[in-house]
Parts: C-alpha cells; structure tokens; sequence
C-alpha cells in the first residue's frame, strides 16, 4: 500500500531529526555520496544547533580530513577546528569532532577488552590467523564499525553522532552483523572446532564433519583454526552479551537511519529495498536523501517542444541569427544542434530521475532532493553548502 | 595501442570491478555480449548476490546453473554454496557430500571461519571453466573495489595458511590461471568523478603489489561528449549573452536551451579534470577505453548493445 507522498516540507523536518536523535546512520550503496552527506549533516548540526557531534566514518579516503581541515583522523575522535569555521565563514554553536574508524586497531581493543585475562589477548593478538581472520570473519568490518558506534555512543561524550556505513555486499549486512557475530559465538561448531583433537573422534554424529573438514582443509589448518577458536572462544559470553547490547543501541528510538541514494536506477532500486527492509526489520527510518539530482527546470514541456523543432529545423534560426553574432552559418548550425541536444539529452536523464523519485517517495516520511553541485567539495564551506542544500531541500 | 587492446578478448578470463555506481555490470554485460557477437563462446557470471546483471540483457533472474541469454552467450548467478558442491563433487571427488544434511550449515560455518574459504570457491569455479576450456571467455562481473583484491588474492592467501590436504593442492593451478596474463586479466570501471577515479588508482596499485592478476585495461564509463569544438564555444558565449535574440529566432522562451547547454559544459568540464587525472596516473601501458554517456530512458539490452558498440570500437574490432 503506497502512502501519499509527505505534505511537510523534508527539510524542516530533516534539521528537527538531527535536532532528537543520537545517532543517525547514514546508509545506502556505494558511491552515492554516504560519507560526505554524513559530514555535511553533522557540520549542519554543530553548526546550527550546538551541543558536541561527532561523524564517525568507515571511508579511509582523506579527502574529508582535508575537508574538515584536518591533517588526518583516526579511530580517536579529533576536534574540527574552530579556524576551519572561521574560514568558512562561520561561528558554530557546538562543536564537530570526527573519528574514523580503524578496523584492526577496533578488534585488538575488542579482544583486549573481552578477554579473560592480559595473557589470553597476547596469545590471540599474537596468533598467526588472528590477522588473516580479524580482517574478514562474520563482516567483521560491519560488525565492528556498529560495536565502535555502540562504544562512542555509551561514553557519552557526543550528543549526536553520524555515521556512515562501509560498503557491503549485501546491503544490510552491517544491521545483521551483531546478531550474526552473536550467533558465531553461541555455535556447536565453534565447539567442534575448538575441541581439544583427541577428543574429536569420540562422538559418531561430529565424526563425518571432521572427515569431511579434514579432507578438504588439511589437519594442521584444522589444528591452527582450532587452536585460535578454543582461545577466542575464551571471550564468547561477553562477546554475545555486547552484541546483544549493540542490536539493541541501533534498535532504540534515539537512533534513526538516512537512506541516501542517488536517482540513478541501481542505487535507487537499492535505496528501496532499503527502505522496506529497515522497516520490516523494526528500524526507525529517518528520511530518504535523493542526492546529486538534476535540476527540475529541465522537465519542463515548452522549452523541450523548442528544442525539438530547433533539432528538426535548424535553417530558419541560423538565417536569423548568424548575422547578428558575426560567425559561419555552419559553426553557428553546430552550436544550435548542440544546445538543442543538450536540453533534450539531459531531459531524458531528468525524467529517469522523476520516475525514481516517484517511486521512492511512497516509501518514507521525509523527502529530501539535494541538487548535483558542479564543483567537488575540499573543505569545511564545501561542506556546509551541502549541509544548506540538504536542510533546504533543493 | 591496438595490438595490446585487441588481446583484452584474447584472453579467458576477464574479471570486471570498480567503484559501486559506476556501471561495472553494464561494462561487464557489455564486454561478453561484445565476444558473442564477434564469435566467441561466453561464459558472463555475476558475483554480488543482489546483482542485477539479468536485467541488462532483459532475461529472467539467474541462476547458478549457466542459461544462454544471447547467441553464444551464456550467463549465470554464483551461489557459493553451490559452487562449493560441485567443486567437491568435481573436483575432490567427494560425491557424497551434497547429501549430507547439514552441509549448508556446516558450510555457512567454515566460510566465516576458515579465511578465503568462500573467496575460494568463488574464484575456483571461474579458474576451472577455464582450466576446463568450456568456453572461450569468461567475463566475470565481479565484487566492487572494495572486496575484489582479498578475492583475488585469495589462492595465495590460503596457500599461505594451508600447508596440506586437498585445498593446498588445489590452489596451485588457479594460481597459475589467476597469474597468466595471456589467459587472465582485471578490467576497472571508473567514471570521470572523483572519488570513482581515486579508487580506480588505488585498486590499480593494490592488485599490481597484493595480487598476481594482471591488469588488462581501464574502462572509463559515462564519458560525455564534448559539447563544442574550436571556435564554437565563442559562438555559444555570444548567443548566451544575448538570449533575447534566440528566443525571438524560435519563437518561445530560450532560456532553459541555453541553461541546459551550461550545465552540460560545467558537467563536461569537471569530468575532463578528472579524467585527466586518472590518464596521469595510471601507466601508459594500460589501455584507457572510453564509453559515452548513454542518454537512453532505459538500460536494458539496448543500452548494453551501445555500450558492447562503444568497447568494440575502442578495441579496433
């Protein structure tokens, strides 16, 4: 059943959710701008509404450092200086601070902090599969980005916090991570696995598993995975009780989740599995974010009609119009045909991209339509003209 | 230029990446279609469970087991658990094992466990069609930037790890497809925008020092047309000062024309910096191919046959 698209403006409605919330989780597929928009939301709130926020994101690439007029930032949170502002031409209420998120450093603090004892973490830090595996197992790159988001939010210290979130496979992936890292901890085989190997062959249901495994992995792989499960397995009861902690942060009211997308077909096809999945999932869906859209002048009917007579009969113009700018008749032709081109061209792109926003706009309560800006975003003003255009709604 | 370009079809297996966006499946769909039509038989497979490779040639949803979808062209899903049967079954002479119950489980469980398990099983399925000579070309529209070098990398990694048993002898020989550059070779997508051209530079550098693949060339997709040419951008500047007289030449408002026309020289200017860019830092010897933006109300098999058009005369054919 399709709602009608919402009546109030997504703007003011956008500025009063970053306004209630503590944590906003800005997803959507890869390369739609998740990151950027990200800061440019948190810069908006520090800006406008004050308090002490903090955009945490899971991208490496520099350039938001550089935006935010740092040198670089890593998994403890840097604050955006007030200069930056300054030299944005503005005074901000609150603070911005930034943080990136550093998978390995993340899971050796996991370990050390789930561990039962100092010399339990230095066998797992130091054992040969724990880099090869901390770097993969169970999205562990999902998981970990929302146990860090967990950790930052119960400090305290932040009263909003924006993150975006790393690109997956499966779009979702990150939401089920906890739950799935839950259920890896609370696995039989785990057990099996992390069996002392003499006992393995004692029962005769585990018995095809170890022929099976041990065919094909190899009984010393077998013993090197076994050896580091039975030390991991050390942390399990903490482990599932802080997963459960974390499903339950990014369930909570206070937090909220921005579906970006671009109108292109895929990522906004995306955007609307999204959409329907946090919601059956029992996730607060915050707002959609239609980023990068062509402007709207370029549906309009009378200027196409133009175009197209111009493309068809472009004689009459270049008679009319060649001796009053001094040039060729036929330069002045191509010039035409190019111009009449251009509208009809990006016409079409533009009703591709009314289509989809029709589409999504069934879906959510807030709209907003943030418009393709011509120039690429190096610093903190960059950002900020986002931020207005994002809380402006085009 | 054209000796190296034309070899990228000579080869067997051509796995497709780029940013997410950047219409790597287009690319990829584009590049099998375009073999199938100069005679080859193709095998096109894609990676990303949510994938919508289908849709670009207007077919049914696919499945692991290959379909042809274009003369000479077929295409499939991987499913890795799938995969994982037949490669036990095929290859480990293990018959048996689709049978026992809770091998999915079991399997589920391995692959989060044991590294690169799912990675492998993956990349073995493609290195033995191959191996196997089953078709000509294998075009795999494979994992975004982000996964595909631990993909790649995968045989060496569980080299590394497993020193016996029947996983160790396997890798082997997918090394020695993965490393042949006359049988094997990436193809990045980019499009002329920042952040898809910083990736693209850095996955190149990636899959030179981290992998053993050879990287075959770069296809810069969503190229768009140069609007005006020498001379004309003069002529556009004067008929854009004064709009008045283009709107009374037509007989009707000009202004959204000339609007239009701007946006489309702004657009064309950021992306030639880019492009730009990407051309400085990526080694002359990798071939740059350049697909035009298609302005097509929708992408499916139509849009693919201009993109197959636009690869195939880049590469001479």
């Amino acid at each position: 059943v399709k709602k009608p698209p919402a009546q109030r403006t997504g703007a003011q409605r956008l500025e009063s959710l970053l306004a209630a919330k503590e944590i906003v989780i800005a997803c959507g597929s890869g390369g739609v701008g998740k990151t950027t928009t990200a800061a440019a939301a948190a810069a908006m709130a520090a800006t406008r509404q004050g308090g002490r926020v903090l955009v945490l994101t899971v991208d490496p690439a520099k350039r938001l450092a550089t935006a935010l007029g740092l040198d670089g930032f890593g998994n403890e949170a840097s604050r955006v200086p007030d200069e930056a502002f300054r030299n944005a031409g503005v005074q901000p209420r609150g603070e911005l601070w930034a943080a990136m998120l550093d998978t390995r450093q993340s899971w050796d603090d996991l370990v050390r902090r789930h561990a039962p004892d100092a010399r339990t973490a230095e066998q797992i830090l130091a054992n040969k599969l724990y880099a090869n595996i901390s770097g993969r197992f169970v999205q562990s790159h999902e998981y970990i980005a929302m146990e860090r988001l967990y950790e930052l939010h119960r400090s305290g210290r932040y009263d909003l916090i924006v993150v975006d979130t790393p690109p997956t496979r499966n779009a979702l992936d990150f939401l089920e991570a906890p739950s799935r890292m839950a259920d890896f901890f609370s696995s039989r085989f785990l057990k099996l696995l992390s069996a002392p190997s003499r006992n393995r062959l004692v029962s005769a249901a585990t018995r095809p598993f170890y022929l099976v495994a041990d065919r094909i992995l190899g009984s010393q792989f077998l013993s090197d995975i076994a050896e580091f499960f039975a030390l991991f397995e050390r942390m399990g009861p903490g482990f599932v009780e802080r997963a459960r902690a974390v499903e339950r942060v990014l369930h909570d009211r206070r937090t909220s989740f921005l579906v970006i997308t671009t109108l292109e077909a895929a990522p906004a096809h995306e955007a609307e599995f999204f959409v329907t999945s946090l919601n059956r999932m029992g996730y607060h869906l915050g707002a959609v974010v239609l980023n990068r859209a062509l402007p709207s002048w370029l549906l309009a009917e009378a200027p196409a009609r133009l175009a197209a007579r111009l493309r068809d009969e472009v004689d009459p113009a270049v008679a009319a119009l060649a001796p009053g700018l001094g040039s060729e008749p036929a330069q002045v032709q191509r010039v035409l045909c190019e111009v009449a081109d251009a509208f009809l061209n990006y016409q079409v792109v533009a009703q591709r991209e009314a289509e989809q926003k029709a589409e999504l706009a069934a879906g959510p309560e807030i709209l907003v339509t943030v418009p393709a800006f011509d120039e690429d975003i190096h610093d903190l003003a960059g950002l900020l003209r986002l931020g207005e255009a994002l809380l402006a709604d085009g | 230029v054209a000796a190296t370009t034309t070899a990228l079809l000579e080869r067997r297996l051509l796995f497709v990446s780029g940013k997410g966006g950047t219409g790597k499946s287009t690319v990829a769909a584009a590049l099998a279609l375009l073999a199938a039509e100069v005679g080859k038989r193709v095998l096109v497979c894609e990676v990303d469970a949510k994938g919508n490779l289908a849709d670009f040639y207007e077919t049914a949803p696919l499945r692991f087991a290959e379909r042809e979808v274009q003369p000479g062209l077929w295409a499939m899903a991987m499913d890795t658990e799938a995969s994982l049967k037949q490669y036990l079954s095929l290859q480990m002479k293990i018959p048996l094992v689709a049978r026992i119950g809770p091998i999915a489980r079991m399997f589920e469980f391995i692959a989060v466990a044991g590294p690169g398990v799912k990675e492998i099983v993956t990349i073995g399925k493609f290195c033995w069609e191959v191996r196997e000579r089953h078709y000509d070309l294998v075009v795999v529209d494979a994992s975004a930037t982000g996964h595909i070098v631990g993909q790649l990398a995968s045989p060496q990694a569980v080299n590394e790890l497993v020193q016996v048993g029947l996983v160790r002898n396997q890798t082997q020989w997918m090394l020695d497809v993965l490393g042949d550059p006359a049988r094997t070779g990436l193809v990045i997508v980019a499009t002329p925008e920042e952040m898809p051209v910083a990736e693209t530079i850095e996955l190149a550098q990636r899959v030179r020092t981290e992998t053993n693949v050879d990287l075959a060339a770069v296809v810069v997709n969503r190229v768009l047309p140069e609007l005006f040419g020498r001379g004309e951008e003069e002529v556009f500047d004067r008929l854009a000062n004064d709009p008045a007289a283009l709107s009374e030449a037509l007989g009707g408002d000009a202004g959204p024309l000339l609007d239009a026309a701007e946006l489309a020289v702004r657009l064309r200017r950021t992306r030639a910096a880019h492009l730009e860019h990407l051309r400085n830092s990526i080694s002359p010897a990798i071939p740059l191919l350049y697909v035009p933006y298609v302005f097509l109300k929708d992408h499916g098999l139509r849009a693919t046959r201009m993109v197959a058009e636009a690869l195939g005369q880049e590469l001479g054919l």
